[in-house]
């Protein structure tokens, strides 16, 4: 109930269009892959599904913010059901270590009924331009090669909602799925950059 | 006075529902005869437009029915659609992003609000005068200079064009007429009648002998032939309809003319902005229609005009 006002909420807030180039019903397993402007990016990928896929779609989050305050603990651990992640400071030689446990879970928490939605460019970017991506997809794909992937192109939520704001402006905005392509590449930076390729051309579609 | 024992209010719904019944069929009857070529896709997009006119006309002639307090909703409903088309359009920042939240959430509401209670003299002033300045403010306070005078220029514009401009049509219902007590109803109406009649026969008059465009850089569809063939006819209508209002026919005319042809010029400019932004429509909100901006643009530009030319000459 929650879940289908907030969503319908979002979707109305942000005059949300949303295009498929992919099957939306498909029951597959996925990794759903955004470029990341805002804090209503995963909101949006999630409202955008079918209300049947957005229970079985789980968004990768911060522990550090979600888990903070009885609120934002109920939306992750009950409404969107996130997967809640240790984000490690970057720099440290503990960074690898708590990247490589993070991307573990993430493989882990799946399961075989679970789709992902992640920001593979692992943190927002201000200015809606889309910046390079983390190796974070790639090696998630390597350890659910099984679980296809789909590109999904968020335009203009970063003038909705901000860095660093906190009240929408209810401007239009477009949530565009690309076609699902196989993952489990074992070329790093070709395969990051065919996946940052395919998330680009939906920008245009 | 209840709205159904005006006999004139009802025979205006009457008329919009006969005209809605009469294209309807005409576009049935187009869609048999035109089945393939190119004349299909203009008789697909009439269709739409015609589908598209009902619901308008039923959403209108129940919120007109359903009293003051509906009609000025919807219109600040309408304001609201409008103002989220024209600011997705234009480019802002994010240090406009405050001043955007006020327009939306507070000077939309209060505009209407003013319409309301009927406290002309802050209605006439809240846009044009205080956000003018208190909005220009927030924005110089985000420090973003950045094509600030352009960057102001749209929420300012975005204001005026959907909000300020189009409350003066719910705004009629406060003007005081000697004569006319509690028939304002009739008078939006006659505007939104006469002002949308007028771009279809523009765009009637355009299609079938439209020829040389009024300025081809901005819109080629705008011809001189649509342009003179549309205002006049609705210039026509609207002086057969002077029953309905509290002027005589000749000036029933004469405002027909005055509010077509400021509609005309709204058009344009509205064109003009499209065509600075490099698009077609200002949304996909209304099928056959474009967006909401894009059904209004002429109302928003002629309700001021036939909200002040009435005040003056026939509310003391």
């Amino acid at each position: 109930m929650i879940a289908s006002v907030l969503a319908a909420g979002s979707r109305l807030i942000c005059g949300a269009s949303v295009r498929w180039h992919c099957d939306p019903f498909a029951t597959t397993q996925r990794i759903y892959y955004g470029n990341h402007s805002s804090h209503l990016d995963f909101v949006m990928i999630w409202s955008a599904l079918p209300p049947r896929l957005r229970r079985s779609a789980r968004p990768v989050a911060g522990r550090d913010y979600w888990a903070r305050g009885a609120m934002r603990r109920y939306l992750a651990g009950r409404v969107f059901h996130a997967v809640l992640i240790d984000r490690g400071q970057a720099g440290t030689d503990h960074a690898e270590a708590s990247a490589r446990a993070a991307i573990e879970q993430m493989a882990r928490e799946m399961g075989d009924e679970y789709s992902l939605i992640v920001f593979p460019e692992g943190t927002r970017n201000s200015n809606g331009a889309v910046g390079p991506f983390k190796s974070g997809l790639f090696h998630l794909s390597r350890l659910r090669p099984d679980v296809e992937l789909v590109p999904v192109y968020l335009e203009n939520l970063n003038r909705i909602l901000p860095k660093g704001e906190s009240l929408p402006v209810p401007m239009m905005s477009r949530v565009i799925f690309g076609p699902a392509f196989a993952g489990g590449s074992d070329d790093k930076a070709a395969f990051l950059q065919h996946a940052r390729d395919a998330l680009m051309q939906l920008k245009d579609s | 006075m209840g709205v159904f024992q005006d006999r004139a209010l009802v025979a205006l719904v009457g008329g919009v529902l006969a005209l809605l019944v009469v294209g309807s069929i005409v576009g049935w009857l187009l869609g048999r005869r035109i089945t393939s070529g190119p004349g299909r896709a203009t008789v697909d997009n009439i269709n739409a437009r015609i589908r598209a006119w009902w619901m308008m006309a039923l959403i209108f002639v129940v919120a007109v029915a359903a009293g003051r307090v509906v009609s000025i909703l919807l219109f600040s409903v309408i304001s609201f659609l409008a103002l989220r088309e024209f600011v997705t359009l234009a480019p802002t920042r994010p240090g406009d992003h405050r001043a955007l939240f006020w327009s939306f959430f507070i000077v939309t509401p209060l505009q209407y609000y003013l319409v309301w209670i009927q406290w002309y003299g802050l209605f006439s002033i809240l846009i044009p005068v205080w956000m003018s300045i208190l909005l220009a403010t927030r924005t110089t306070l985000a420090g973003d200079t950045e094509h600030f005078l352009e960057r102001t220029a749209i929420t300012q514009w975005g204001l005026m064009i959907c909000v300020y401009f189009l409350s003066h049509v719910p705004a009629l219902l406060m003007l005081r007429i000697p004569g006319y007590e509690n028939q304002n109803a009739k008078l939006m109406f006659f505007l939104v009648l006469v002002v949308q009649l007028s771009d279809v026969l523009q765009y009637v008059w355009g299609k079938s002998i439209g020829r040389r465009p009024v300025a081809p850089a901005i819109s080629p569809n705008k011809t001189w032939e649509g342009l003179i063939g549309g205002v006049g006819s609705a210039t026509l209508i609207g002086a057969a309809l002077w029953w309905a209002t509290p002027f005589a026919p000749h000036e029933a005319g004469l405002l027909a003319l005055v509010v077509t042809t400021m509609g005309f010029a709204g058009g344009l400019i509205m064109s003009a902005i499209k065509r600075d932004r490099g698009v077609k429509d200002y949304g996909a909100f209304i099928e056959g229609h474009g967006g909401m901006l894009d059904r209004i643009d002429s109302l928003c530009f002629a309700a001021p005009v036939f909200f002040h030319v009435t005040r003056f000459f026939y509310a003391p």
